[in-house]
């Protein structure tokens, strides 16, 4: 808790590192409008978006293919983002990720079962299946991480969270196994990706997002008491169990949301909180989370739509899905990182 | 995370009594430590426990034996028949499943212990995930030609440790920096094996989602020898180790000036719980959860404020052998892989024990 007057420095700094990467962001969008089978330039692409195309066919693919391709894009990477640096801080787990609250598991039971049960086969059915799976399974966490005398602890939180994500994985594969047609879906889904995913989906997903981050935004000053250790947080005035019931409600929304549409893509949420640590480092603004989330938003959807532009360009005239390039490319760069910097330890 | 002393070190001053954490401090001075009832208890329990699982995973099949024929025809007394169902089909299938428990209890046991994470085990660092793309790539791109499905999984697991570990070198390692490298590697492997199980056949992504839940059918001595041997090699430096490793809980410096050599061991815990997890992998595929909840289990039952090894190895070889037996015995005329019962039967185990252990205000 620096003074104000400490602080007073340090916002210009979060400000300018906010700002450029806003820019890397929507350099990316532009990108992600412009490769693809077909590549446009970028300043037909501009053209087209003011409603001047230079023909209907740029017009018919950038309208229905690149731009609600990106939207999706930039809305699931923002949430996978928010949510993992919201669910890092709230089990005080370096390693936590929205995977770890049963949040994706729970919507890959539900989506093999829609799949594999119910006979259910397009995207626009499964996708509320999912979205409740992932709802089900964070409240189920949730309520046995709470269960017993001194209620939820940061610990009991995510070994909940990793109890209930392997029951569902092994339901998972139970269907899956004994049923072609769920394994069928369910390996393609589990891939992630942005591609072939009609614009209607994200619409109906998107007013979850949106409340699940305005919340997740809301937590981040009580985070930062968090991050202090239970006791700390509660003599500084802190509810606990209100930031964390909001911080889980947020989480849930957020990642059954972005789940539900693109697939578990759980790296997104894992890695870029990490790399927006060591950014803020470098920074000299440490580790505040009212800096931090908003820049896991912007940074998170980058790292999304580079890999979705990546799969495109490397499997022309096929592509290979965002899901498996994220782990390509964020892998690797966040080891470099590990290794690179002295992460703040907890 | 909470750090609490065990009670009772190797101080000249007698070990603090608390409720329900008795200890006796062995005075003989070649082989001092402190023996603690309700540790014994409960490794004797679970001996007990996985030796009937064992049994009764011999006796049961198309056709069930008698306990006392299948005692027999392990002896070697029996007669020629029943000694070839139990030798030949039961045994390596039993043993399999007890080797395979152990080997990932503990190693998951160590791997907690030395990274100071609950969270932390062989699943989690990228050693199962490294035997899963190799295996999985050896399924669908035909790779597997001359190699055995184990050698693939040995090999691909024992990659995955060397990069996680070379790629967290640097002067040195910390328990922080091999589990998020770990993550790293863990994840790009995760994804590469889903691309191939994307890109594969229909019948190929079943073979293959078979291993990679961890499965005991059809188990041979082909593929327990070797873990047998990494097992009497591995579990008593693992059991020599693990009570250096407990000074690691008490943080570097301290570890450092009760005089652990904290760098040495670290490396030589790591490379047990690596072996450990390779082995096991490469008999049975990564049979989901063990590695995790075996140790986390074991320290709640243990009442110990780390997870025991040996423990923790028991619970695993009880976990690995009943989930086995349900396995075999829930559906007729299929054989679920193993991996799926240990995950439905160790998940309502593992929340049991933190909601009770809660409530006994020993911590969670």
């Amino acid at each position: 808790m620096g003074t104000s007057a400490v602080r007073a420095a340090k916002g210009p700094r979060a400000v300018l590192l906010l700002a450029l990467c806003g820019a890397a962001l929507l350099a990316l969008c532009a990108l992600s409008m412009a490769f693809g089978a077909r590549d446009v330039p970028l300043g037909q692409v501009w053209h087209t978006l003011l409603g001047q195309p230079p023909d209907a066919r740029i017009d018919d693919v950038i309208w229905s293919v690149r731009l609600p391709r990106t939207a999706l894009g930039l809305a699931t990477g923002a949430a996978l983002g928010l949510s993992g640096a919201l669910m890092q801080a709230l089990t005080r787990n370096p390693l936590a990720d929205p995977g770890i609250l049963g949040v994706s598991a729970g919507a890959a039971f539900a989506v093999v079962l829609a799949v594999g049960v119910l006979g259910i086969g397009t995207v626009h059915g499964y996708v509320w299946f999912a979205f409740a799976g992932a709802f089900a399974a964070s409240v189920l966490v949730y309520l046995l991480g709470g269960l017993g005398r001194s209620g939820t602890t940061p610990v009991k939180l995510a070994l909940a969270g990793v109890a209930v994500t392997s029951l569902l994985f092994s339901l998972t594969s139970a269907v899956a196994l004994t049923d072609p047609d769920a394994l069928n879906r369910y390996r393609f889904w589990s891939a992630g990706s942005l591609a072939n995913q009609d614009d209607e989906v994200l619409l109906r997903v998107l007013p979850f997002l949106v409340v699940g981050a305005v919340l997740a935004l809301a937590c981040a000053p009580g985070l930062n008491s968090l991050a202090l250790g239970d006791d700390v947080a509660k003599s500084l005035g802190l509810r606990l169990g209100l930031v964390r019931v909001q911080g889980v409600v947020a989480v849930t929304l957020l990642t059954g949301g972005a789940v539900a549409v693109i697939g578990p893509v759980v790296f997104v949420g894992l890695v870029v909180p990490h790399i927006v640590r060591v950014l803020l480092q470098a920074a000299g603004v440490g580790p505040d989370h009212r800096w931090l989330l908003p820049l896991s938003a912007v940074l998170a959807p980058c790292l999304l739509l580079a890999a979705d532009i990546a799969g495109r360009l490397i499997a022309r005239p096929t592509e290979i899905q965002a899901g498996i390039l994220v782990a390509f490319i964020g892998g690797p760069f966040f080891i470099a990182m590990v290794r690179r910097r002295r992460l703040a330890e907890h | 995370m909470t750090t609490e002393l065990a009670p009772g070190r190797t101080d000249a001053a007698p070990p603090p009594r608390s409720p329900g954490r008795a200890a006796f401090r062995l005075a003989v001075p070649t082989v001092s430590g402190v023996v603690r009832p309700r540790l014994v208890a409960v490794c004797l329990g679970l001996a007990v426990a996985a030796f009937l699982a064992f049994s009764v995973e011999t006796a049961v099949g198309d056709i069930s034996l008698p306990l006392t024929d299948v005692m027999r025809a392990l002896v070697g007394a029996g007669d020629p028949g029943t000694e070839l169902i139990v030798r030949e089909l039961r045994l390596p299938r039993a043993l399999a499943g007890l080797l395979v428990g152990v080997a990932f209890g503990v190693s998951g046991a160590l791997l907690q212990t030395v990274t100071l994470n609950p969270l932390a085990s062989p699943d989690m660092i990228g050693i199962t995930q490294g035997a899963g793309t190799a295996v999985v790539a050896g399924i669908v791109l035909g790779w597997d030609a001359g190699l055995s499905t184990q050698a693939l999984g040995l090999l691909g697991a024992l990659t995955a440790a060397v990069l996680v570990y070379v790629l967290a070198w640097r002067r040195g390692t910390t328990g922080y920096r091999i589990v998020l490298v770990g993550v790293g590697v863990a994840w790009i492997c995760t994804s590469a094996t889903d691309y191939l199980l994307a890109r594969g056949q229909r019948f190929q992504a079943q073979a293959a989602l078979g291993w990679l839940v961890g499965n005991l059918n059809g188990r041979t001595w082909q593929q327990i020898t070797p873990l047998a041997v990494t097992l009497a090699l591995l579990l008593p430096a693992a059991l020599l180790l693990g009570r250096l490793t407990r000074t690691l809980q008490l943080g570097e410096d301290v570890a450092r000036g009760l005089g652990t050599r904290v760098q040495a061991v670290r490396v030589a815990v790591l490379l047990i719980s690596v072996g450990l997890a390779a082995f096991g992998a490469a008999a049975a595929g990564p049979v989901a959860f063990v590695a995790l909840a075996a140790p986390q289990v074991a320290q709640r039952l243990a009442g110990t404020s780390f997870p025991p090894p040996l423990t923790a190895g028991l619970t695993g070889a009880v976990m690995v052998l009943v989930s086995d037996l349900i396995a075999r015995k829930l559906v007729p005329d299929t054989e679920l892989p193993v991996g799926i019962v240990t995950g439905v039967l160790g998940a309502p185990v593992l929340l049991w024990l933190l909601v009770r252990a809660n409530r006994a205000g020993s911590g969670g």
